[in-house]
């Protein structure tokens, strides 16, 4: 049995605004084991950032318990025990590529060998080598997020929390970023929480799904889903695909049901 | 940028300001001429033909406005046929007041980043700072400037300083304004991608912050340029300097050497616009070294 390295207990987060408080997180309990790869499913709005930001020590809950690698929060990022992937790919404008991914590794302090050493296999990762001298604005969207993750691998966290990578991209690099994301994780054994809110892309990528639903945002549903190490992308025409596709499609509906 | 695109872009709308600004010039210069050139002429019984008439007034010794062509031989004659060291050469003076304007110039930058970084990071600041910053700036710099050199020069400060201080004085406003907003420019998702790294706040500041403020810096230091030469002629007005653009106009008004004056602005002009064109080369160098796309 692995050990649990994301434990949430009755959290709760509630933002004080102008227009009054927002409940943001209600009664969140899940435990997330080391290599699994977490995927958080539900319509917007429903807290999935404010949760994956409570994990990484962004917001402060204001009810409940969290701690990651037994540590608080605080501690953990102290500790840099995890990478983000933001939903932009927040690179900065005025750092090449190499640049961008020597950000993190210059605030920890490493020196240039290192530095170099990890530029150059983090880049080789997410397929961009070449591009090292390039400045953000001279590549594509994908190819900047695939920037943003060889930042955050070049870290070398236990730990990779992404919050909607692949939503600002067109269907065909997704896909093949999604590709290139479960190899990395077979790879690196790293454990992944991964915001979504595409169900092919959190069947396809996740060994556990949390249905989520808003207002306030709670959790809905758990679904296991394991389809096996080495999928590639025509596992989603499989009638084990479809079954869990089709039973988050249900979570999703039953916990958003009474909007309507 | 081509040359047929320069020309149709900065030559051509440049140039048809400068013509009509000429004109008026010479319109002017005839009108308020004219008055005195007709009274002269009526004691000295002259009678001129118009075209006479018209020159007379375009060449007087000392015009009520002096006509550009005027203004033009006096430069030519005090820039390029005197020694530039000789006192009597305007780039000589243009030189001493620019080394106070520099010297201004860099203590006014130096100051306004600091205050911005302090009121970027120290709250207390932010609320107590910025109101005196700008009250500081409603004082009207012709009636404190006599009195600050007065006051140097009593304990003794004497020469490059004085005139250096009240330049100081007006150029670190606006590059502390422009700092602190370059400084604040940095968005959430960069302010939180730095904390994720558990960056201090120094880290913040050398790798987000101050690359940010960049833009901001430039722009705020061309303003500020112009207010240093500003402050430095000002400077020099109140001592009856013995050299500097602000004692070239100093000197004229005293003798009512309307040429020198004008001269002497044209100098300062020329002074201001290679100065403000250095900070914008520089910034423009600057920009493409950190990535920002060809305009
Ligand atoms: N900083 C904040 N201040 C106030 N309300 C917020 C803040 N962040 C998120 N919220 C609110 O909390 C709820 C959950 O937001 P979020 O976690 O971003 O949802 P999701 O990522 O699932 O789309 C939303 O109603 C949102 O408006
Ligand atoms: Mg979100």
């Amino acid at each position: 049995m692995p050990e649990t390295v994301i434990s949430a207990q009755n959290l709760d987060l509630t933002f004080e605004t102008n227009d009054g408080p927002v409940h943001a997180l209600k009664d969140i309990t899940l435990d997330i084991a080391e290599g699994e790869f977490v995927s958080l499913i539900g319509p917007s709005g429903c807290g999935k950032t404010t949760l994956l930001r409570v994990i990484a020590d962004l917001e402060t809950p204001t009810g409940g318990t969290v701690s990651v690698n037994g540590m608080t929060p605080d501690e953990a990022r102290l500790a840099r025990a995890y990478g983000y992937v933001f939903q932009q790919s927040a690179l900065l404008p005025w750092r090449t590529i190499e640049e961008n991914v020597a950000l993190p590794l210059e605030v920890m302090g490493l020196d240039k060998a290192t530095r170099n050493q990890r530029i150059v296999s983090n880049l080789e990762l997410v397929n961009l080598t070449g591009f090292e001298k390039k400045f953000p604005w001279q590549l594509s969207g994908g190819m900047q997020q695939r920037a943003s993750i060889a930042r955050a691998l070049a870290v070398e966290p236990a730990m990779l929390l992404m919050d909607e990578p692949f939503g600002a991209l067109d269907e065909i690099v997704r896909d093949h970023l999604n590709e290139q994301l479960l190899k990395l994780w077979a790879k690196t054994k790293k454990t992944v929480v991964f915001v979504t809110h595409s169900i092919p892309e959190a069947v396809f990528l996740s060994t556990k799904i949390v249905v989520m639903s808003p207002r306030p945002g709670r959790i809905h549903e758990i679904i296991d889903c394991n389809l096996g190490t080495d999928r590639a992308l025509d596992i989603r025409e499989t009638p084990e695909f479809l079954r869990i596709a089709h039973q988050v499609r249900e979570g999703l509906k039953a916990g958003h049901s009474y909007d309507e | 940028m081509t040359a047929t695109g320069f020309i149709k872009d900065r030559l051509v709308p440049v140039g048809s300001i400068l013509l009509v600004i000429l004109i008026a010039w010479y319109f002017a210069a005839y009108s308020m001429n004219a008055p005195f050139q007709r009274d002269f002429d009526r004691r000295a019984g002259e009678t001129r033909t118009s075209v006479e008439f018209l020159k007379k007034t375009m060449s007087q010794p000392k015009p009520t406005m002096p006509a550009p062509h005027q203004v033009a031989t006096n430069l030519w004659k005090n820039t390029l046929t005197v020694k530039p060291w000789s006192k009597r050469s305007l780039v000589y003076h243009s030189w001493v007041t620019l080394s106070a304007t520099l010297l201004g110039f860099a203590m006014g930058t130096a100051l306004g980043v600091a205050i911005a970084i302090g009121i970027v990071h120290i709250p207390a600041l932010d609320r107590s700072f910025l109101p005196w910053i700008i009250a500081s700036q409603t004082i009207p710099i012709l009636a404190t400037a006599p009195m600050i050199i007065v006051l140097l020069a009593a304990i003794g400060v004497t020469g490059l300083l004085p005139k250096a201080l009240i330049s100081t004085y007006l150029s670190f406003f606006p590059v502390a304004v422009g700092m602190v907003k370059g400084l604040r420019s940095p968005d959430v998702l960069h302010l939180d991608l730095m904390r994720t790294y558990s960056a201090n706040r120094m880290q913040t500041l050398w790798k987000l912050r101050i690359p940010a403020s960049v833009p901001f810096f430039f722009t705020s230091m061309k303003v500020a340029i112009a207010a240093s030469l500003i402050g430095a002629i000002v400077g020099e007005l109140p001592t009856g300097a013995v050299a500097g653009i602000g004692s070239k106009l100093l000197a004229g008004s005293y003798y009512s050497q309307t040429v020198d004056i004008f001269a002497a602005l044209i100098a300062g002009s020329i002074v201001a616009i290679l100065l403000v064109t250095a900070v914008d080369v520089v910034g423009r160098f600057v920009n493409t070294r950190m990535g920002a796309k060809s305009q």
